[in-house]
């Protein structure tokens, strides 16, 4: 007992705070969220009292199970403009990912080879269609447009006799960056080929509707909408048209036989709950948060000079902020600002020494993408935090370019670019 | 990643940041990595030439933490040595300094690398024309 008093006294002297803002400051919300309270509130009673396992039909216990997951499955296909029988549980969006990609391309084999991708999406499609090319599926990888989206001529071009899938995120998870996923929806509706959408950085964050959107196949995870980790849906369209997927994962057939393994009850009525209450407060937390995230941008680029967006500013989450500081190498930028959570772009922050290949796919210069800075605004932050982070973050790139001797070049006059750098 | 106390100290409290006249005969200048690679470093010594004693030295490095840490670290332990004392410095010693993580170690290199440039550069002015002119004066 003793020794946990000290732990909890020493984590309370760690918090520090500054100006009434707690320190650290949370604002990578793209990669995780925190549980909401009342998500977690929802969840309790099913680790303890009511644990039964929602496949037993035998008794009460699994009866509450059971009601558990059926009211999450309402809560979500409402915020999608879906119907019950419509939503899969999954462990999270990759493996919905991995369903829907998979599960297409074994159903429809005989129709087809070609699956449809872009650049820019989450490895967890990229790295499944790579997969699906060394069993003899053909993927064409679409580049994107300066502003990260897609380009609807490109992807008519693309689309052949032999294609089964177009599998396109709906919001990117480093630049924020919205897909027209209607309009993509609708062409390959005309051309009778099923579309996937990744909606992971989406719902919960923007207005999605499948009918409307002409979505068939749609992955959604519960961390990044304030549910908990380790688990997700995937939604699959059952009218016009009504599409079919293998499973990947075999068994007990739960799930209409398209996701074998009993359900995790606890996570699926978090995220059902998650759902809910994105589905009830979307409209005034999307205001607030593009407020917050505009107040952001212009406090930063008002006292920064060479700062760059990275992505269209338009056709954007209203949480995200993608921006390269010229001259400043992003870890040692994240480095001076170790108070506030963010993520950077840049190569020394990933194994492979290799910048963000979705900045990368923009156009983005290697350069400017090792000085990229993902902010991802969330439900908790205040004006005060983003008041905080801005001024340090203005604080530590002047800072930085003082030490920068590609700052003193450019000062001087020097072009960059006609350098001829003595790198090995 | 977490860093090394020493890397921190280096990175908050960074030594010899700054510039000296590159044209100067007296003074020597490295520039390598490339900003493409995400390290980019200026390493600048001052050479007195009596006694080939390096009198003093500055940095500027766009890079992560750990590539400020090591230029800094350069500048402090060239100062003071002569030429060739300062061309044995090792990227290992600083790698070992700084208790830096083998994906780092590149940026140990590339601080190795600038005290080389910067020596080169000295020694290549010490014998440029100006001084050749001098010589048949």
């Amino acid at each position: 007992m003793a020794t946990e008093v000290t732990t909890l006294t020493e984590e309370r002297a760690a918090t520090k705070t500054n100006g009434g803002v707690k320190l650290p400051i949370y604002m990578d919300n793209h990669a995780t969220t925190p549980v909401d309270p009342r998500v977690l509130e929802e969840m309790l009673p099913y680790f303890t009292d009511r644990f039964g396992n929602a496949a037993s039909r035998n008794h009460s216990f699994g009866w509450a199970g059971e009601e558990a997951v059926e009211t999450a499955r309402e809560r979500i296909a409402k915020l999608i403009g879906a119907t019950t029988k419509e939503i899969i549980f999954t462990s999270g969006a990759t493996e919905s990912d991995n369903l829907a990609i998979k599960g297409v391309a074994e159903m429809y084999r005989e129709k087809g080879n070609h699956i449809i991708t872009a650049v820019t999406e989450h490895k967890a499609v990229l790295d499944t269609c790579k997969r699906l090319e060394k069993y003899g599926y053909r993927v064409t990888y679409l580049p994107v447009q300066k502003d990260g989206l897609v380009d609807l001529d490109d992807l008519k071009r693309a689309i052949d006799n032999k294609t089964i899938l177009v599998t396109i995120m709906a919001a990117n998870n480093e630049i924020g960056v919205v897909q027209p996923i209607a309009e993509i929806g609708k062409l390959c509706h005309e051309k009778g080929v099923i579309f996937h959408s990744d909606a992971t950085q989406a719902v919960g964050k923007i207005p999605i509707e499948v009918i409307k959107q002409n979505l068939d196949l749609l992955s959604i995870s519960a961390h990044k909408m304030y549910g908990p980790k380790g688990v997700g849906a995937l939604y699959v369209r059952r009218k016009s048209p009504r599409v079919q997927i293998s499973p990947i994962i075999d068994g007990g057939g739960h799930e209409r036989g398209m996701r074998s393994g009993t359900l995790n009850v606890p996570g699926i009525a978090g995220l059902g709950k998650a759902c809910a209450l994105c589905y009830e407060e979307m409209p005034q937390e999307s205001v607030r948060m593009s407020g917050m995230r505009d107040r952001l941008r212009d406090r930063i680029m008002s006292n920064l000079d060479e700062v760059y967006i990275n992505g269209s500013m338009e056709h954007r989450l209203p949480q995200n902020l993608n921006i390269s500081f010229a001259y400043v190498e992003g870890e040692s930028l994240l480095m001076g600002i170790n108070d506030v959570a963010v993520s950077s772009g840049s190569a020394c922050t990933s194994a492979t020494l290799e910048p963000s290949y979705v900045l990368k796919a923009l156009g983005t210069g290697d350069d400017l993408a090792h000085s990229s800075i993902r902010f991802g605004l969330g439900r908790f932050n205040t004006e005060a935090e983003v008041d905080y982070v801005a001024d340090r973050v203005v604080e530590t790139v002047q800072r930085l370019r003082e030490l920068s001797p590609l700052y003193e070049m450019a000062k001087e006059g020097i072009d960059l670019k006609s350098v001829k750098w003595a790198a090995e | 990643m977490s860093y090394s106390n020493k890397v921190i100290d280096h990175y908050n409290n960074p030594r010899n940041v700054g510039s000296m006249d590159k044209n100067s005969a007296e003074v020597g200048t490295g520039l390598v990595g490339a900003p493409e690679c995400g390290d980019v470093m200026k390493l600048q010594i001052k050479v007195n030439p009596a006694t080939n004693v390096i009198e003093d030295a500055k940095f500027k490095t766009f890079g992560c933490g750990s590539a400020i840490a090591s230029s800094s670290l350069a500048t402090e332990w060239v100062k003071g040595k002569t030429i060739d004392e300062a061309l044995a410095i090792k990227n290992t010693e600083i790698v070992k300094e700084l208790s830096l993580p083998p994906v780092k170690i590149h940026c140990s290199v590339l601080a190795e690398d600038a005290i080389r440039a910067a020596i080169g550069d000295w020694k290549k002015k010490q014998s440029t024309p100006v001084a050749v002119a001098e010589a048949k004066v």
